[in-house]
């Protein structure tokens, strides 16, 4: 692809002193930016400019920069991470973009995800929710041989696919209910389908789900929003399992 | 067992389970109404009115449907109440057509106009047969039934805004199931990647199926009489 620049590009941030400020947009022009720059290095670009002015610099949350540790976050114009699809938000180019393009930026929403500062959200909600099951706790011993345990091929794709969540947050951003579906059942889903993980099954579906509706999270509609917008593509069959999951679970009480 | 029903997925089972049956309901309830246009003496159509009301196994399921739609809107009440508790504060600019059906994100509000038809179906029919007693009676074979034929084509044959009302009715119905279908059997858990594409196919010719097959009374009525 060819490098282009790109003349002017007006930003409408969402400011926000702390978690108790009332909270605003802010417009912010930033000029001469190659289609190369990647968002968030256009944010900087930006933030540059703003030290230089003497303003508060935008606070935002990333870490790797490269699609793997799901700390970036960012809902741009009105899509989490951005208009491009299975990528996460340090992973969105400014070729996505148009030259003279109003960009509005806002920080995840949901009653579950409070604002601390600017974009920055404070997802420990997710945290709480994997400190519930999210884990396996009983002793597997040490490496067992490869084939002492047979998995099928069709369990081991699904259970990695499920693997590959990132914890991000972007399923609750997106999702009309602000539900935490997708991310709880791409946990319960991976580990359910192994056998280290199968042994707490039923606890962890159960006291996932259980911590989930309390921290004030919405109930799942079925709309498949979060799939589109997942980066890692985690699938709604994975809802499904974790349904069947929990109900087996509460029946069998 | 314990806090199924105050769970997010327990009170969706309800939603599910009660939305299949509702659906049943519908597939028999459709093929009784399709006689109407079959024969304009209205014969067959009050036999088959008058075989749903003495059939035992129509008392018992009556009532259960009755239920079955107070749970399916107690639960709808519920639960949309606690979606919109959990996002506060709403996104200036949010794009949702790209990743999500109007009808998923609308099943509240599609839910609102079926129970608007539904009350006025109800005040048509239901209510003049069963609460009023002011529908005539007519033999067959020496049987004695309700003229549920004259009733509906009368209503049907009055004034073309019911036949408009119906059909709107059972528009909003199949747009409702384009969803509900498909969406009830996720809630489950029975769906999966392979399965999900052929159940949201059935649920759309389904959901295709009422509001077509619920609108061409009415359209028969209009471009008959
Ligand atoms: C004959 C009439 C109706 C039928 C056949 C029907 C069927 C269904 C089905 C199959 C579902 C999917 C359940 C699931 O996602 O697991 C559903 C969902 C829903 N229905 Fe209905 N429904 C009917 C009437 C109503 C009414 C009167 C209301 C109004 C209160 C309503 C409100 C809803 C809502 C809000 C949902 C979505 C719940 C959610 O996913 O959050 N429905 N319906
Ligand atoms: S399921 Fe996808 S969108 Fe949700 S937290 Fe995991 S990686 Fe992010
Ligand atoms: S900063 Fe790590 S995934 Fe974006």
């Amino acid at each position: 692809m060819i490098e282009k620049i790109l003349n002017e590009i007006t930003l409408k941030v969402w400011r926000q002193k702390n978690a108790t400020a009332k909270g605003a947009f802010e417009t912010y022009t930033v000029k001469n930016i190659s289609t190369d720059t990647s968002f968030m290095e256009m944010l900087d670009i930006l933030n540059y400019q703003l030290v230089e002015e003497g303003k508060d610099p935008i606070a935002f949350d990333h870490d790797c920069r490269e699609g793997i540790c799901g700390t970036c976050s960012l809902f741009i114009n009105g899509r989490a991470h951005g208009p491009d699809n299975d990528i996460t938000t340090c992973q969105l180019h400014m070729r996505k973009f148009k030259d003279g393009e109003t960009i509005t930026i806002e920080p995840w929403r949901g009653t579950a995800f409070p604002v601390t500062k600017d974009l920055i959200v404070d997802r420990n909600a997710f945290e709480k929710i994997l400190y519930a099951g999210g884990f396996v706790s009983v002793n597997t011993g040490g490496v067992p041989d490869g084939n002492a345990i047979p998995i099928g091929y069709d369990e081991s794709e699904s259970a990695m696919d499920a693997a590959a969540c990132i914890g991000c947050g972007a399923c609750v951003a997106t999702c009309k209910n602000s539900s935490a579906m997708l991310f709880v059942s791409a946990k319960v889903s991976h580990l359910a389908r192994l056998p280290q993980g199968k042994v707490e099954a039923v606890k962890r579906a159960k006291s996932m789900v259980a911590k989930m509706d309390e921290l004030g999270f919405g109930g799942c509609s079925n709309t498949g929003a979060c799939e589109i917008e997942c980066p890692k593509g985690i699938s709604i069959a994975s809802i499904a399992k974790l349904n069947r999951e929990y109900l087996t679970a509460k029946f069998m009480e | 067992m314990s806090k199924l029903i105050s769970s997010s997925i327990g009170k969706k089972l309800f939603m599910s389970v009660t939305g299949l049956f509702l659906m049943m309901f519908l597939m028999v309830h459709l093929t009784i109404n399709l006689l109407l246009i079959f024969d304009d003496t209205g014969e067959l159509f009050n036999i088959g009115a008058n075989f749903m009301v003495t059939n035992p196994i129509i008392k018992i399921v009556e009532p259960l449907l009755a239920v079955g739609f107070l749970l399916h809107m107690i639960y709808a009440s519920f639960l949309t109440l606690t979606n919109m508790k959990a996002r506060q504060v709403n996104y200036k600019r949010f794009n949702q057509t790209k990743s999500s059906s109007w009808a998923s994100r609308n099943m509240y509000v599609l839910g609102a106009l079926i129970l608007t038809f539904l009350v006025l179906h109800i005040m048509n029919f239901y209510w003049k047969i069963k609460v009023d007693h002011s529908v005539a009676m007519v033999h067959y074979n020496g049987i004695e039934m309700h003229d549920t034929y004259s009733l509906v084509a009368g209503l049907f044959k009055s004034c073309l805004i019911y036949n408009l009302l119906y059909i709107a009715g059972a528009v909003f119905l199949g747009i409702h199931l384009t969803h509900g279908f498909w969406s009830a059997f996720q809630t489950i858990g029975w769906s999966s990647d392979i399965w999900r594409k052929r159940i949201e196919v059935v649920g759309k010719i389904f959901a295709f199926i009422i509001a077509a097959g619920f609108s061409i009374i009415p359209l028969y009525f209009i471009i008959k009489f």
